[in-house]
């Protein structure tokens, strides 16, 4: 293989590691719940991103034809990151987890009446 | 048209991921794949109740690349924030008020707002009048709600609905 080829490849992946550690890395440095779900929605999207790439340019000059399954992961990852990360913040909201800034009381009652009106009616 | 073919995009959609997934492109896989996307879809109806219809293609893919630019733009700013002092940051929670109908332009808006500039939608308001979102660290706030309304909401709006 180009040595070309292997320098590109290795800092891809040191790239990728580095942006998935300090996502990680938010998890414990970050002070409240609200935050430290910032880290691992965003820090890691690009993390996965440049291993991804490093891996999809990796087995297309090594095999036969060029692979894309790569590709299909990002897209899946981009559509799923950002609804669990939704679905953790509306839970905390829900159940009132301490924030360094004041909650939004008024908006999470509306909700509240909005799901109690929903079970009312069952 | 409509009964035999529900939803022609995400056929075309379906076939092209399946076309990924096997990573061949040989015509039996072709063939496969536009009949799983033209099958799938009526398994699939009652989440798609509305009809999506992209109407400006060019604004889509302008889009597209303003997303990919912010995310990779976001995902640095996010490590920056974890490596520098976490006390410093001041965090939000604050109500964008949107002003799309569509629930698909909604949703991808809510996604856009997860995946760009370190905030988080958290609630959708029951009157789907606006969403609570949360920021990492944020100075002005009237600014940060212009961005998303002008770099986001309004492309969306062009798409999705007129």
């Amino acid at each position: 293989m180009n040595i070309l080829l292997e320098i590109l490849l290795s800092v891809l992946i040191v790239a990728g590691a580095s942006f998935t550690f300090i996502g990680s890395l938010g998890l414990a440095r970050l002070r409240d719940f609200y935050t430290r779900l910032h880290g691992p929605t965003k820090g890691t999207t690009l993390g996965v991103g440049c291993l991804l790439i490093a891996s999809a340019i990796f087995f297309s000059t090594r095999d036969e034809g060029i692979s894309l399954h790569e590709g299909l992961i990002t897209l899946f990852l981009f559509i799923t990151a950002p609804i669990s990360a939704h679905l953790l913040a509306k839970a905390a909201l829900h159940l009132k987890v301490e924030s360094l800034v004041p909650l939004p009381d008024e908006a999470i009652e509306r909700k509240n009446k909005q799901h109690q009106k929903y079970h009312s009616v069952d | 048209m409509q009964r035999f073919l529900p939803h022609p995009l995400l056929t075309v959609m379906l076939a092209l991921i399946w076309l990924l997934l096997s990573n061949s492109i040989a015509p039996g896989q072709m063939v496969l794949g536009i009949l799983l996307g033209w099958a799938l879809p009526f398994f699939a109806l009652q989440f798609w109740p509305d009809k999506v219809k992209v109407h400006k293609p060019l604004t889509l893919l302008k889009f597209t690349y303003i997303l990919l630019h912010d995310i990779i733009e976001a995902n640095f700013i996010v490590a920056l924030r974890i490596l520098g002092n976490p006390d410093k940051l001041r965090p939000a929670f604050i109500v964008v008020p949107i002003d799309l109908n569509s629930d698909f332009a909604m949703s991808i808006l809510a996604n856009t707002t997860c995946l760009t500039p370190g905030s988080l939608s958290a609630l959708l308001a029951p009157d789907r009048k606006s969403i609570l979102v949360h920021t990492m660290d944020v100075g002005d706030i009237d600014a940060f709600i212009h961005t998303i309304k002008t770099r986001y909401e309004q492309p969306l709006k062009e798409i999705f609905e007129e």
